[in-house]
Protein backbone atom coordinates (compact mmCIF):
# COMPACT_ATOMS: atom_id res chain seq x y z
CA UNK A 1 0.00 0.00 0.00
CA UNK A 2 3.08 1.99 0.86
CA UNK A 3 4.01 1.80 -2.53
CA UNK A 4 1.83 2.32 -4.51
CA UNK A 5 1.55 6.03 -2.65
CA UNK A 6 5.04 6.64 -2.93
CA UNK A 7 4.75 8.41 -6.36
CA UNK A 8 2.60 11.00 -3.82
CA UNK A 9 4.57 11.31 -1.38
CA UNK A 10 6.00 15.07 -3.30
CA UNK A 11 4.83 17.15 -6.00
CA UNK A 12 8.95 17.32 -7.24
CA UNK A 13 11.21 14.81 -7.58
CA UNK A 14 13.53 15.20 -4.75
CA UNK A 15 15.67 12.18 -5.07
CA UNK A 16 18.76 14.37 -6.14
CA UNK A 17 21.61 16.33 -4.37
CA UNK A 18 19.74 19.87 -4.13
CA UNK A 19 20.44 22.44 -6.72
CA UNK A 20 22.32 25.28 -5.32
CA UNK A 21 23.13 29.00 -6.48
CA UNK A 22 26.79 29.89 -6.35
CA UNK A 23 27.72 33.63 -6.07
CA UNK A 24 30.50 34.31 -4.79
CA UNK A 25 30.29 33.14 -1.07
CA UNK A 26 26.52 33.39 -1.35
CA UNK A 27 25.42 29.66 -1.69
CA UNK A 28 21.54 29.23 -1.72
CA UNK A 29 19.34 26.28 -2.71
CA UNK A 30 17.37 26.74 -5.40
CA UNK A 31 14.14 25.91 -3.17
CA UNK A 32 14.94 29.00 -0.86
CA UNK A 33 15.32 31.29 -3.72
CA UNK A 34 12.15 30.15 -4.86
CA UNK A 35 10.51 30.49 -1.25
CA UNK A 36 12.06 34.06 -1.25
CA UNK A 37 10.26 35.07 -4.32
CA UNK A 38 7.14 33.73 -3.14
CA UNK A 39 7.53 35.59 0.03
CA UNK A 40 8.59 39.04 -2.13
CA UNK A 41 5.40 38.29 -3.96
CA UNK A 42 2.91 38.06 -0.80
CA UNK A 43 4.75 41.20 0.64
CA UNK A 44 4.10 43.11 -2.42
CA UNK A 45 0.55 41.76 -2.81
CA UNK A 46 -0.53 42.77 0.49
CA UNK A 47 0.80 45.90 0.05
CA UNK A 48 -1.42 46.78 -3.09
CA UNK A 49 -4.32 44.42 -2.63
CA UNK A 50 -7.44 46.39 -1.53
CA UNK A 51 -8.14 44.96 1.99
CA UNK A 52 -12.74 44.07 2.04
CA UNK A 53 -14.61 46.58 3.03
CA UNK A 54 -11.66 49.23 3.08
CA UNK A 55 -13.26 51.89 1.06
CA UNK A 56 -16.18 51.45 2.53
CA UNK A 57 -14.98 51.97 5.73
CA UNK A 58 -12.87 55.44 4.25
CA UNK A 59 -16.30 56.62 2.70
CA UNK A 60 -18.07 56.14 6.37
CA UNK A 61 -14.95 58.33 8.16
CA UNK A 62 -14.81 61.27 6.18
CA UNK B 1 -23.03 32.96 60.69
CA UNK B 2 -21.62 35.83 58.63
CA UNK B 3 -19.88 36.65 55.86
CA UNK B 4 -18.46 39.73 57.05
CA UNK B 5 -14.46 39.00 58.09
CA UNK B 6 -14.27 39.67 62.06
CA UNK B 7 -12.26 42.69 62.94
CA UNK B 8 -11.70 46.29 62.22
CA UNK B 9 -12.68 47.27 58.30
CA UNK B 10 -9.33 47.97 55.84
CA UNK B 11 -8.07 51.52 55.87
CA UNK B 12 -7.31 53.37 53.15
CA UNK B 13 -3.52 53.72 54.22
CA UNK B 14 -3.39 49.84 54.89
CA UNK B 15 -4.65 49.46 51.00
CA UNK B 16 -1.60 51.96 49.96
CA UNK B 17 0.71 48.84 51.19
CA UNK B 18 -1.22 46.03 49.99
CA UNK B 19 1.32 44.46 47.07
CA UNK B 20 -1.65 43.31 44.95
CA UNK B 21 -3.49 46.35 45.02
CA UNK B 22 0.13 48.06 44.51
CA UNK B 23 0.11 45.72 41.41
CA UNK B 24 -3.71 46.28 39.87
CA UNK B 25 -3.42 49.83 40.13
CA UNK B 26 -0.12 49.90 38.53
CA UNK B 27 -1.40 47.01 35.47
CA UNK B 28 -4.86 49.37 35.09
CA UNK B 29 -2.56 52.44 34.81
CA UNK B 30 -0.69 51.02 32.70
CA UNK B 31 -2.93 48.90 30.61
CA UNK B 32 -6.42 50.41 31.16
CA UNK B 33 -9.57 47.48 30.20
CA UNK B 34 -10.39 49.47 27.03
CA UNK B 35 -6.81 49.68 25.66
CA UNK B 36 -6.65 46.41 26.63
CA UNK B 37 -10.11 45.24 24.97
CA UNK B 38 -10.46 47.94 22.92
CA UNK B 39 -14.42 48.01 20.32
CA UNK B 40 -12.12 48.98 17.35
CA UNK B 41 -9.02 49.69 15.29
CA UNK B 42 -8.05 52.59 13.63
CA UNK B 43 -9.15 52.52 10.06
CA UNK B 44 -5.78 51.98 8.40
CA UNK B 45 -5.33 48.65 9.93
CA UNK B 46 -7.86 47.48 6.97
CA UNK B 47 -4.73 46.62 5.19
CA UNK B 48 -3.40 43.22 4.48
CA UNK B 49 0.16 44.16 5.76
CA UNK B 50 -1.47 44.37 9.22
CA UNK B 51 -2.82 41.09 9.26
CA UNK B 52 0.39 39.47 9.50
CA UNK B 53 1.24 39.42 12.75
CA UNK B 54 -2.08 37.95 13.98
CA UNK B 55 -1.37 34.89 11.19
CA UNK B 56 1.84 34.18 12.89
CA UNK B 57 0.36 34.19 16.68
CA UNK B 58 -2.30 31.60 14.56
CA UNK B 59 0.97 29.51 13.38
CA UNK B 60 2.25 29.56 17.16
CA UNK B 61 -1.03 28.51 18.15
CA UNK B 62 -1.21 25.75 15.92
CA UNK B 63 2.35 25.05 16.96
CA UNK B 64 1.82 24.57 20.95
CA UNK B 65 -1.08 22.83 19.82
CA UNK B 66 0.28 20.13 18.11
CA UNK B 67 3.63 20.22 19.66
CA UNK B 68 1.52 19.28 23.06
CA UNK B 69 -0.16 15.95 20.87
CA UNK B 70 3.59 15.09 19.58
CA UNK B 71 5.14 15.20 23.51
CA UNK B 72 2.23 13.71 24.64
CA UNK B 73 2.41 10.19 22.36
CA UNK B 74 6.00 10.27 21.42
CA UNK B 75 8.63 9.35 18.72
CA UNK B 76 7.15 5.86 18.12
CA UNK B 77 3.99 7.16 17.62
CA UNK B 78 4.89 10.42 15.00
CA UNK B 79 7.12 7.94 13.19
CA UNK B 80 4.84 5.28 12.98
CA UNK B 81 0.81 5.71 12.85
CA UNK B 82 -0.93 7.64 9.71
CA UNK B 83 -2.57 9.72 12.78
CA UNK B 84 1.09 10.78 14.01
CA UNK B 85 2.04 11.32 10.88
CA UNK B 86 -0.60 14.04 10.56
CA UNK B 87 0.15 16.11 13.35
CA UNK B 88 3.94 15.91 12.93
CA UNK B 89 3.23 17.23 9.60
CA UNK B 90 0.69 20.01 10.42
CA UNK B 91 3.43 20.87 12.96
CA UNK B 92 6.28 21.00 10.41
CA UNK B 93 3.57 23.19 8.12
CA UNK B 94 2.40 24.84 10.56
CA UNK B 95 6.55 25.73 11.87
CA UNK B 96 6.69 27.25 8.21
CA UNK B 97 4.19 29.15 7.76
CA UNK B 98 5.08 30.79 10.87
CA UNK B 99 8.60 31.81 9.81
CA UNK B 100 7.22 32.86 6.19
CA UNK B 101 4.36 35.28 7.95
CA UNK B 102 6.90 36.61 10.74
CA UNK B 103 9.57 37.38 7.98
CA UNK B 104 6.52 39.48 6.30
CA UNK B 105 5.10 41.08 9.32
CA UNK B 106 9.07 42.44 10.11
CA UNK B 107 9.56 43.55 6.64
CA UNK B 108 6.06 45.44 6.84
CA UNK B 109 7.04 46.79 10.08
CA UNK B 110 10.48 47.88 9.13
CA UNK B 111 9.68 49.42 6.58
CA UNK B 112 7.26 51.14 8.05
CA UNK B 113 9.60 52.38 10.74
CA UNK B 114 7.16 50.43 13.93
CA UNK B 115 9.12 51.95 16.66
CA UNK B 116 7.93 55.25 16.24
CA UNK B 117 5.89 56.72 18.29
CA UNK B 118 7.44 55.33 21.31
CA UNK B 119 7.02 52.07 20.62
CA UNK B 120 10.73 50.67 20.37
CA UNK B 121 9.62 48.13 22.83
CA UNK B 122 7.42 46.43 20.78
CA UNK B 123 9.86 46.51 18.17
CA UNK B 124 12.60 45.16 20.00
CA UNK B 125 10.39 42.38 21.59
CA UNK B 126 9.41 41.25 17.90
CA UNK B 127 13.04 41.13 17.15
CA UNK B 128 13.88 39.53 20.33
CA UNK B 129 11.12 36.87 19.12
CA UNK B 130 12.67 36.39 15.83
CA UNK B 131 15.65 35.19 17.29
CA UNK B 132 14.55 33.37 20.35
CA UNK B 133 12.47 31.26 17.44
CA UNK B 134 15.16 30.25 15.72
CA UNK B 135 16.74 27.78 18.15
CA UNK B 136 12.94 26.96 19.17
CA UNK B 137 12.65 25.72 15.38
CA UNK B 138 16.29 24.53 15.30
CA UNK B 139 15.91 22.08 18.59
CA UNK B 140 12.78 20.87 17.07
CA UNK B 141 14.58 19.64 13.43
CA UNK B 142 16.91 17.80 15.63
CA UNK B 143 14.52 16.44 17.57
CA UNK B 144 12.77 14.20 15.07
CA UNK B 145 14.31 11.15 15.37
CA UNK B 146 15.03 10.62 12.12
CA UNK B 147 18.06 10.33 9.60
CA UNK B 148 17.50 14.15 8.84
CA UNK B 149 17.52 14.94 12.66
CA UNK B 150 20.91 13.27 12.67
CA UNK B 151 22.16 15.31 9.42
CA UNK B 152 21.05 18.49 10.46
CA UNK B 153 22.78 18.00 14.09
CA UNK B 154 25.89 17.16 13.17
CA UNK B 155 26.01 19.84 10.74
CA UNK B 156 24.49 22.29 13.57
CA UNK B 157 27.20 20.50 16.15
CA UNK B 158 30.40 21.88 13.71
CA UNK B 159 28.47 25.69 13.82
CA UNK B 160 27.83 25.71 17.30
CA UNK B 161 31.31 24.49 17.85
CA UNK B 162 33.13 27.30 15.75
CA UNK B 163 31.23 30.05 17.70
CA UNK B 164 32.39 28.47 20.87
CA UNK B 165 29.17 27.60 22.96
CA UNK B 166 29.61 23.76 21.90
CA UNK B 167 30.01 22.94 25.49
CA UNK B 168 26.92 24.38 26.30
CA UNK B 169 24.68 23.06 23.55
CA UNK B 170 25.07 19.51 22.41
CA UNK B 171 22.84 19.32 19.15
CA UNK B 172 23.65 15.35 19.29
CA UNK B 173 22.70 14.84 22.73
CA UNK B 174 18.37 13.97 22.05
CA UNK B 175 17.23 14.75 25.63
CA UNK B 176 18.74 18.06 25.85
CA UNK B 177 17.58 19.38 22.45
CA UNK B 178 14.02 17.93 23.55
CA UNK B 179 14.14 19.45 26.52
CA UNK B 180 14.96 22.83 25.36
CA UNK B 181 12.79 22.42 22.29
CA UNK B 182 9.45 21.21 24.29
CA UNK B 183 9.95 23.43 27.54
CA UNK B 184 12.48 25.78 27.47
CA UNK B 185 12.07 27.80 24.31
CA UNK B 186 8.66 27.57 23.69
CA UNK B 187 7.53 28.90 27.04
CA UNK B 188 10.24 32.21 26.43
CA UNK B 189 8.86 32.77 22.48
CA UNK B 190 4.71 32.58 24.37
CA UNK B 191 6.26 34.75 27.13
CA UNK B 192 7.87 37.19 24.76
CA UNK B 193 4.42 37.16 22.23
CA UNK B 194 2.07 38.23 24.93
CA UNK B 195 4.75 40.65 26.10
CA UNK B 196 4.78 41.79 22.39
CA UNK B 197 0.75 41.54 22.23
CA UNK B 198 0.68 43.39 25.69
CA UNK B 199 2.96 46.31 24.36
CA UNK B 200 0.78 46.62 20.83
CA UNK B 201 -2.02 47.27 22.86
CA UNK B 202 -0.49 49.91 25.14
CA UNK B 203 1.26 51.58 22.29
CA UNK B 204 -1.65 51.14 19.80
CA UNK B 205 -1.05 49.74 15.83
CA UNK B 206 1.23 51.93 14.56
CA UNK B 207 0.32 54.02 11.42
CA UNK B 208 1.66 54.33 7.75
CA UNK B 209 4.19 56.69 7.45
CA UNK B 210 2.21 59.78 6.20
CA UNK B 211 2.74 61.46 3.29
CA UNK B 212 5.07 64.49 2.71
CA UNK B 213 1.90 66.97 3.50
CA UNK B 214 0.30 65.03 5.32
CA UNK B 215 3.53 65.75 8.38
CA UNK B 216 1.64 68.05 10.07
CA UNK B 217 -1.63 66.52 10.33
CA UNK B 218 -0.97 63.51 11.56
CA UNK B 219 2.05 63.07 14.28
CA UNK B 220 3.06 59.27 14.46
CA UNK B 221 1.81 59.09 18.32
CA UNK B 222 -1.72 59.87 17.19
CA UNK B 223 -4.17 57.31 17.04
CA UNK B 224 -7.37 58.51 14.81
CA UNK B 225 -10.33 59.01 16.47
CA UNK B 226 -12.24 56.95 14.30
CA UNK B 227 -12.24 53.40 14.80
CA UNK B 228 -14.53 51.36 12.35
CA UNK B 229 -12.65 48.34 11.87
CA UNK B 230 -12.85 44.93 13.37
CA UNK B 231 -10.71 44.38 16.89
CA UNK B 232 -8.22 41.47 16.87
CA UNK B 233 -6.93 41.41 13.52
CA UNK B 234 -4.09 43.14 13.90
CA UNK B 235 -0.66 43.93 15.21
Amino acid sequence: MSGQLTPLAAVFNLNHPAHVVNWNFVHVPISNVILVIVMFIVFFAAILLPFPGAQVRKEHRS
Amino acid sequence: MSAEPAGKPITEAELDHSWTVKLRRKAVEELPPEKMLPDGQPTYVANWIYVFGVLSIAALVTLILTGMILALKGPSWWHLTSIGHFFNSVHLWAVEIFFFVMVIHLWGKYWMAAWRGGRIRVWVTGAIIFVVAIPTALTGYVSQQNFDAQWISTQAKDGLNAVGVGAFFNTMNFGQMYSWHILLLPVAVSALVAGHILLVRRNGVVPPIPLKEQVQEVPAKAQPAATTTATGAAS
